[in-house]
This record gives structure tokens, sequence and C-alpha cells, in this order.
């Protein structure tokens, strides 16, 4: 009833193509982003901030790199994990060699370096295509993670090998390390995630972004169209590895505190495009319901039990957990194969024409 | 530097040729393991053209479910080859009954989806599959019965150049079976009904269709044989070390295999296990302690990329054809 275009008449082209044309949804967005940065720090739970909102927002911008990939570019990587342990192992070099700089210019600068192994990785893809160029990237994602475990320079000969956060100021408040307060972590994570998001969008509604759809649809006929693929599928390599880079920055910075090699691994990967997948291929508003849905469900299931007070052990639980999560999987890409992001456009369509759908 | 990578690990290998050997057997040995696992892959993403991430977890499955079933039958008082058996048999039912489910819960629901798609409903009925196992048959590493199904023990040494080379026999048991299976499977695919049938729908589905050939019942028929291929690997798999969530990992290690042989081709399969079995031990063994072991982790990896490189549909894969 409230959400309805009538009346918003569009006077220029820029408004027709904005992104967000309909009225309801800029206020929509100003009220999600309101209660993200002022009501959920100045309310919510030490637990609610730690445990689901810091990792909530670091997984969607990695999956909206694995999404600029896979969902906008069409090429399948399983090396994401890969990519943000070279953005965290690159932050923890950088910060400790530099420490007078700010941790959040570290954080963003470490994307440059994931970027540059990124594009190298994505060399193959010129010629490698599909699931064969997915089992390529798996090449990537396994030498990463044994340079990680095999190179101690990485971590400064620490003997614990593993990553161990220095404490970091920004404006006088500790923002890094053990004593950095979860509204603070949380505050700059999702400054970061939001400005990026904001980027990734504006980078998809160009000429770069429509160029790599065009590559996405079908490469040849994309080819003869006079768009160039070498740099095109490099450009998606780099700029995907950048945001995966920088989300393992943020992973390991502002929500570990610390990080063995291990948290890297092919599962997480795995994980990644799942979200990605359950989201909505090629979608930035999907990447965050995705991440969000993959993350929560395992936790909310848990609490479930918790809360029925159910006298399951808990390796049972585990075991049910695996299974729920599995089921929900296929369940879900049978009701919706193009995941949450298309079931929301439904949403919104059906919203708008209410009560007359015809 | 150049010396210790292109001259000096020959010079080893031609010093100690039994050594060069034992190598080269042990990873023929678990290169046809690899490809064993990558022969259930390729036989369904050619009748179905499902990747099908499953299988690695199939074998596991397929195997504890051998084994939990066999302890089940100790708790009741039986146990021997007669028990071994029963539980063999028990295994192969369950490996059908879960043919049938994917095949109406998974695919026909999904049924010309995008690849990715189905994939991912993989990887569903892969997380479904360790819960559902763990749950029933316990998460502990077990031990094979190995003996129970007369499976070879022990092993073989014969002299050679100044040494010895040995052979385990359950290796050896391994590598005929292989040969045994895949040479059935070709005469299965050649010579019978159903398997001209699958060789039809593997070429194209419609036209399959349209000669009344049943897709769903040659997919059951599909991922059956998968899971006895499963089942045999998981037995010979679990003879080796033990029957554990673990041998997951050794899964994704025949996704190398995979690529690098084509996935369509059953012979690429088997000849890409060998070159990823035997190029990962002779890596590990001769180059590996240049850079710090263990990259034996990621050589199978950039063996099949550069294979890639020269041939992107793989050494023995459909020539990929592009049309406007």
């Amino acid at each position: 009833m409230f959400y309805r275009e009538a009346g918003q008449f569009k006077t220029d082209y820029a408004a027709d193509m904005a992104v967000f044309p309909i009225r309801q949804d800029r206020i929509g967005l100003a009220l999600i982003l309101f209660v993200a940065f002022v009501i959920v720090p100045a309310f919510g739970s030490d637990f609610l901030l730690q445990v689901v909102m810091i990792p909530t927002l670091v997984f969607a911008l990695a999956t909206i790199g694995l999404n600029l990939l896979t969902g906008y570019t069409g090429l399948l990587s399983l090396g994401t994990a890969g990519f943000m342990g070279v953005g965290a192992f690159a932050c923890y070099k950088l910060t400790t060699l530099f420490p007078g700089v700010s941790i959040v210019i570290w954080v963003l600068a470490s994307g440059f370096f994931s970027a540059a192994i990124g594009a190298a990785f994505g060399l193959p893809s010129l010629r490698i295509k599909g699931f064969y160029l997915a089992v390529a990237t798996l090449a990537a994602q396994f030498f990463l993670q044994w340079c990680f475990v095999r190179i101690p320079w990485l971590i400064n000969y620490n003997v614990s090998n593993a990553i161990e956060v220095p404490e970091r100021t920004l404006l006088g408040l500790i923002v890094t390390g053990p004593k950095a307060s979860p509204e603070v972590r949380y505050l700059i994570t999702l400054a970061i995630v939001v400005a990026l998001a904001w980027v990734a969008s504006n980078i998809v509604h160009g000429r770069i972004g429509r160029s790599w759809m065009a590559v996405r649809d079908m490469d040849i006929a994309a080819e003869l169209m006079g768009i160039r693929l070498l740099p095109t599928k490099l450009l998606a390599f780099a700029v995907s590895s950048f945001y995966c880079g920088v989300a393992g920055a943020l992973m390991v910075f502002f929500w570990f505190g610390g990080a063995e090699p291990d948290v890297f691994s092919i599962s997480q990967s795995f994980l990644i495009l799942f979200m990605v997948i359950i989201g909505g291929l090629g979608s930035i508003v999907g990447s965050f319901m995705g991440a969000a849905f993959i993350y929560i469900l395992p936790i909310a299931l848990g609490s479930l039990a918790a809360a029925f007070n159910a006298p399951i052990p808990p390796a049972t639980l585990e075991h049910l957990r695996y299974m729920i999560v599995g089921a929900m999987i296929i369940v879900f890409l049978i009701v919706e194969p193009h995941g949450l992001a298309a079931l929301w456009r439904t949403t919104k369509q059906k919203l708008r024409t209410w009560p007359f759908p015809y | 530097m150049l010396y210790s990578i292109f001259i000096d690990p020959f010079v080893q290998m031609a010093g100690a040729p039994d050594l060069l050997v034992q190598t080269i057997w042990e990873g023929t040995v678990s290169g046809v393991l690899y490809a064993l696992i990558a022969l259930g892959f390729v036989l369904i993403y050619k009748a179905s053209g499902v990747f099908n991430y499953a299988q690695g977890i199939m074998v596991v499955f397929s195997a504890l479910t051998l084994v939990g079933t066999y302890q089940k039958l100790g708790g009741l008082g039986f146990s021997g080859p007669g028990a071994a058996f029963l539980a063999l048999a028990f295994a192969l039912l369950v490996m059908f009954i879960l043919a049938v489910t994917v095949e109406r819960v998974v695919l026909r629901p999904l049924v010309n989806q995008p690849d990715i798609i189905l994939l991912m409903a993989t990887f569903g009925v892969t997380y479904f599959l360790i819960g559902f196992g763990e749950y029933v048959f316990g998460g502990e590493p077990k031990q094979m019965i190995a003996e129970q199904l007369f499976l070879p023990k022990g092993a073989t040494e014969f002299q050679m150049a100044g040494g010895f080379v040995q052979l385990q026999n359950i290796d050896v048991a391994a590598a005929v079976i292989a040969v045994i299976m895949i040479i059935g499977l070709s005469a299965f695919f050649q010579y019978t009904r159903i398997g001209r049938a699958l060789r039809a729908v593997a070429d194209s589905h419609k036209a399959a269709l349209s000669v009344g050939i049943s897709l769903n019942q040659i997919w059951i028929v599909v991922w059956f044989t998968a899971g006895i291929v499963a089942l045999v690997t998981g037995i010979m798999w679990g003879a080796r070390s033990n029957v554990s969530f673990a041998l997951e990992v050794v899964a994704l290690k025949a996704l190398p295999v995979l690529i690098l042989g084509g996935l369509t081709s059953i012979p690429g399969a088997i000849v890409g296990g060998l070159i990823i079995g035997i190029g990962e031990k002779l890596g590990e063994f001769y180059w590996g302690p240049l850079v710090g072991s263990g990259i034996e982790s990621w050589l199978a990896y950039v063996i099949a990329l550069a294979f890639l490189l020269f041939r992107p549909q793989g050494l023995f894969g459909d020539k990929i054809i592009e049309r406007i």
C-alpha cells in the first residue's frame, strides 16, 4: 500500500538510471543504514556485535567479491579463501613494518596485494572455462595455503605459527587487539563494508560491469562486439580479489584478533560460494542476504535447540545441524534456484501491485 | 640453484633405481585410487551433466555403511566372512536407495537448471551424507574389514639393483581390482542395452528421450554404478588406512585428475590418475626438499593446470566447440 512509485516522475536520464529509482527504496536504505550505524552499536549486546554482526559483514564483503567474479563475469572460482588469506597476511606484514600508519589504510592497501595475486592466477581463465577453471583456481587455493604455512617470514617468525594482531589506535580509540571494544570494531567494519559495497554497486552499473556481464553471457560474442577479453577478465579477477583480500584482513584484524593459516582453507572457499549461490548470482543485495542466511542459520539452529532445552548431546546436535543445512540447501535450490535476491525482487513486485495483482 | 633443480634429482634417481621404482609404484597405487574416484565423477557427468561433488563423500559413506553394518552384525553375534558379505550386500542396497533418492529428490526437480546450481545441490547432498553417516555410524575412524573380505595383507619384497622394492599386497590387489572394474565398466557400456542407452544419453539428452530412453531410469543406473565404484574405492582406501571422514580430502585430489583426463572420458580418468599420482610422488620425493616439503598438497593442481593450458578440454575430453 505504501510501496508505490505513483507520482514519482523522472525529468532527466540520470534519475531514470538511478540505482534506487523508487523513493521508498531510498528511505528504506537510509533506515537500514541508520539502524546499522546508530541503533545496533548503541543497544546491541556484545554477543550480537561480536558473534553475529561483524562476521556477517565480513562474509558479506567476501561474498560481494566472489559475486563480482562468479555472478557478474561468470568465472567460477574456488580460491576465495586463498585470496582472503593474502589480504590478511599482507595487512599483518604492512602494519608491523610501518606501525605509524593508520590500520584502516593498511586494511584497504592489503587488498591491492591480493588483487595482484588474483590477477596472476586469473591468467589461465583466458583459455580454461567452466568447471575446468574452477579446478584450476583450486591450484591457487592450495598453493597459497601452503605458502601461509611454510613461509614463516609472513608471520614474523611468531612461535605460535599464527598471526597475532597487534594493538592499533585510530583517533585515540583502540581499534584492534584484545582490548578493542566490539562497538568500535563493528563500526569500522561496517564503514568499510558499506563504502566498498557502494563502490561495487557503481562498478557493476557502469561500463565495466556491463562488459563483465557481456563476457558472462557469452565471451566470444562479447569479443566480437569489441570487448577485449584479457583486460576484462583480469580486471574481474583483480577487483574480486581486492574485495576478498580486504574481507580477509577485516576478518583477522576486527573479528578473530589472530588467525592460523587453517582459517583460509578450502572449506571457507566453499562456504563463500554457498553464500553467493544462496544469495543470488549477480546481485549485491543478494550477497548480504546470502552471507547472513548461511552464517546465521547454524547459529540459529543451535540456539533453537538450546531454547527448547532439548536433551540432545552436542555431537548429535552437530550431526543434525549438518543434515539440516544440507537438506535446506537442496530444498532452497529447488524452490528458488536464483537465490534470495530473486525472492526479494518477486516480493517487491507483489508489493507494488498489491492488492490488485493484474 | 639450477643444478639442484634440473640435474641433482636425476642423479639421485640414477644412483638409486630401487628407490625410484618404489616411488613410482607408490605413485601408481595412489594414482589408481584417484582414478577410481575420478571414474565415479566421469560416469555421472557423462550421463547427467552433473558435476557430482558428493562422489568423495559417497566413498566414505559407502565404506562406513559396510564397516558399520559389520559391527552391528557383530553385536548380534554374527562375524566372519559370511557376515562381511552380508554387510557388503547391505551396503550395495544402501547405495541403490541413495541413487533412487538422489534422482527423485535432487535431480528430477532441478532438471534444466544451470550447471552451477546442480553442483551446489550436490554440496547439499555432501553435507547431508556427512551428518547422516556420522549420526548413524559415529564419527571415529574405523578399521576396514579387509581380512573378512579375503583381501590379502602383508608385503612382498624383491631384490633389484643393490636394494629392494616393497609392494604392499593390498596395493597389488587394489590395482588388479581397479583394472577388472574398468574393463567390466567398458564392456558394460559397449555391449549391453543399458550401456548403449547410457552412451546415447551422454551424447544428447533430447535425442535419447525422443527414441524412448527413460532419462530417470538411466540416472538411477548411473548413480548406482557410481555408488558401486565408490564402495570399491572405499574398501580399497579404507584397507590402506582407516575409514574416516578424512578420506574426504582425497576426493579433492580427484578433481585435478578429472580435469587432466577430461570430464567426459573414462580412459582419461585412468591416465590422469596415473600422471597425477606418479608426478605427485616423484615431485614430493625428489624436488620437495628444495622448497620445504609438503608440495604434495598443491603439485597435483599445478600439473593439471600446466596440461590444461595446452589442452583446455583435458587430455581426452570432447573438444569444446563454441559457436555464436
